[in-house]
């Protein structure tokens, strides 16, 4: 290295411009296309002067697409969020935010509330969200004490959760036999079709936080990888950062997960693709992901709910069709 | 400044396996400081504690006329780096990244490095002659230059004080040499102290000032090579036949292995 590489902060900000001008470009995309054809300019006007436009379009731009797109952009950011914490915490590349289980505490918690019939939101939500702090106060009382930074253990623990929840959703399914089936089936792929506009806020507000929370504590990431002993000696308070790490990225994933369902894949390959692209650094990659993250989920949906002639396909469905190519193609010319 | 370390009454046990017994002994300043002992004497379990990795159990750790508890996981950072034994490449960091990590103590709040945080990671990179690597990746490197880039990330890290774990294990004899040539250019240019566990008696022997020579947590021998390399003590540490003679280099003891085959039967 040499002075001439630019700092990292300079790498800050041309990352984060690039993935800012996707997430608005994808974000705009999400917004002006949807099964109601409409022209490039009653859209502009419709997200510039709504007064001058069309009211119908507002209703269908800014109730129905709106909450829709910003819903997909912060599933997106948490999910990919989420896998690069746990690939960090547990230093496992194939780690995922769903890996400790919380998806299938977060799973039963919906599907009880699906089968009692409650509505989506709150009913459904909430309970699901009960869900996944459950299992989580339970990997967290199995790991207790000094084991939490073993990151086997934490793993391990992850694993057997998730299995038993796998056994105890198959026998929810296996007993439910009328149109439930198919909402729990839904759910169970990742819906954002139930997006409104008063929870999709409720939930920035409440995940914005956490990503600060998490970027402040990128450089420790950073140095974890280099092993705990290391990151000790570099002046890391390991036990501190894990625990908080933990907490902070099972919370937003859960707040996440309760609303839109196991939105699958994401979260494992965006940090591997951002990390191809932008290396290693946490520093860059939890801004990257945020963006990143947001934005190819944008797309996804974008592209879940104009695909199909009728209807729409599940946006997890999308999600790991486009982004299991991309990743091995990445994989590929990296490795020449 | 009295010394660079002072351990004083240190015990240390896992469970109920105590593996330190009362430990005092000091570290000088601008000394390279070797510990050597065989497996299971409590030398990686002395360089932790000493580190801040393992709690200090009983007994009391000075680090620069400071008690060991008196420093943040920061302050200590600033005085003490450590280079583990077990370096994991897992994640593709590239040289220049991992030697500017040394930096981290004496980051913000947010971890951004300065123009200062790079020229120091520079001259740390040509200290050590790892500058034509720092754009590949970890995982591109061999044993010995993956040691040698975390020595200069240790150095990166400005501490008064550096703590390697056997950085000679797993190196051709080449590479030995240059790390230990290393350590020594190290002392001797920036007066820091050097203190290094090993387990060949013949390195520490050509570059230790001062040794010290652990057995079942206890100390057996500590002082000049020439006074801890006899054949008296090392026998009691290792219980195996040694030779111990005098280097052709010069006023160096060195030792020999006796194996199985030549040992004539005692009279």
């Amino acid at each position: 290295m040499n002075l001439k590489t630019p700092f990292l902060i300079k790498r800050l900000l041309a990352v984060s411009f690039l993935l800012l001008l996707l997430i608005f470009v994808a974000m705009f995309l999400g917004l002006s296309l949807g099964s109601t054809k409409t022209g490039l300019n009653e859209v502009l006007k419709s997200l510039l002067r709504r007064e001058d436009a069309d009211p119908v379009l507002n209703t269908i731009i800014w109730n129905i697409r709106f909450p829709r797109v910003l819903l997909a952009a912060l599933v997106g950011a948490t999910l990919s969020l989420g896998g690069l914490v746990f690939q960090a915490l547990l230093r496992n590349p194939l780690a995922e935010p769903y890996i400790l289980g919380i998806s299938g505490g977060a799973a039963i918690g919906a599907i009880i509330g699906i089968l009692m019939g409650l509505s989506r939101f709150p009913g459904v939500s909430f309970i699901s969200f009960m869900g996944s702090i459950a299992t989580l106060l339970l990997i967290l009382v199995m790991s207790s004490g000094q084991s939490i930074l073993k990151k086997d253990s934490l793993l391990l623990s992850g694993v057997m959760i998730n299995a038993f929840c796998s056994a105890i959703i198959m026998f929810l399914i296996s007993m439910t036999q009328d149109y439930r089936l198919h909402n729990i089936i839904f759910w169970l792929m990742g819906d954002l079709s139930m997006a409104a506009i008063r929870q999709t806020v409720i939930l920035t507000a409440i995940l914005f936080p956490c990503y600060i929370l998490i970027f402040w504590l990128s450089h420790s990431m950073n140095l974890l990888l280099m092993g705990k002993e290391m990151a000790q000696t570099m002046g890391v308070n390991i036990k501190a950062v894990t625990v908080t790490l933990l907490l902070t990225t099972s919370f937003m994933v859960s707040a996440t997960v309760s609303h839109c369902g196991l939105i699958g894949f994401v979260g494992l390959v965006m940090p591997h693709l951002l990390r191809l692209l932008f290396g290693p650094d946490h520093r860059v990659l939890v801004p990257a992901c945020v963006m990143g993250g947001g934005a190819y989920m944008v797309l996804c949906d974008l592209l879940a709910r104009t695909l199909p002639e009728q209807g729409e396909m599940p946006a997890g469905v999308i999600t790991a069709i486009i982004g299991a190519p991309i990743f091995i193609f990445l994989l590929k010319r990296s490795r020449q | 400044m009295k010394f660079a370390i002072e351990v004083k009454n240190l015990s240390h046990s896992y469970g109920n396996r105590t593996v330190l017994k009362n430990l005092s002994f000091p570290i000088s300043m601008g000394d390279f400081f070797i510990i050597i002992g065989p497996n299971g004497s409590g030398k990686t379990t002395l360089m932790k504690t000493i580190s801040g990795i393992e709690k200090l159990q009983k007994g009391q750790l000075v680090i620069l006329d400071r008690p060991l508890q008196n420093y943040t996981r920061k302050a200590l950072a600033k005085i003490i780096a450590f280079v583990p034994q077990m370096i994991p490449v897992d994640f593709p960091f590239t040289v220049s990244e991992v030697v500017l990590m040394g930096r981290s103590p004496h980051l913000g709040v947010l971890g951004l490095e300065q123009k200062k945080d790079l020229e120091i990671a520079n001259q740390a990179m040509t200290f050590t002659g790892v500058e034509h690597l720092s754009k590949r990746r970890l995982d591109q490197l061999s044993g010995g230059e993956l040691q040698r880039v975390f020595i200069t990330r240790a150095i990166c890290q400005e501490s008064q004080i550096i703590l390697l774990d056997e950085p000679t294990a797993s190196l051709d004899l080449a590479h030995q040499v240059r790390v230990m040539d290393l350590m020594e250019k190290l002392k001797e240019e920036k007066k820091i102290a050097v203190v290094m566990v090993s387990h060949d008696v013949n390195l520490a022997a050509m570059y230790g000032d001062c040794l010290l020579l652990l057995k079942e947590g206890q100390i057996v021998s500590m002082g000049k090579p020439g006074a801890v390399l006899t054949y008296k003590t090392l026998e009691k540490a290792y219980d195996c036949m040694l030779l111990v003679d005098e280097s052709p280099l010069g006023k160096f003891p060195q030792v020999t292995l006796v194996p199985q085959k030549l040992k004539t039967p005692r009279k």
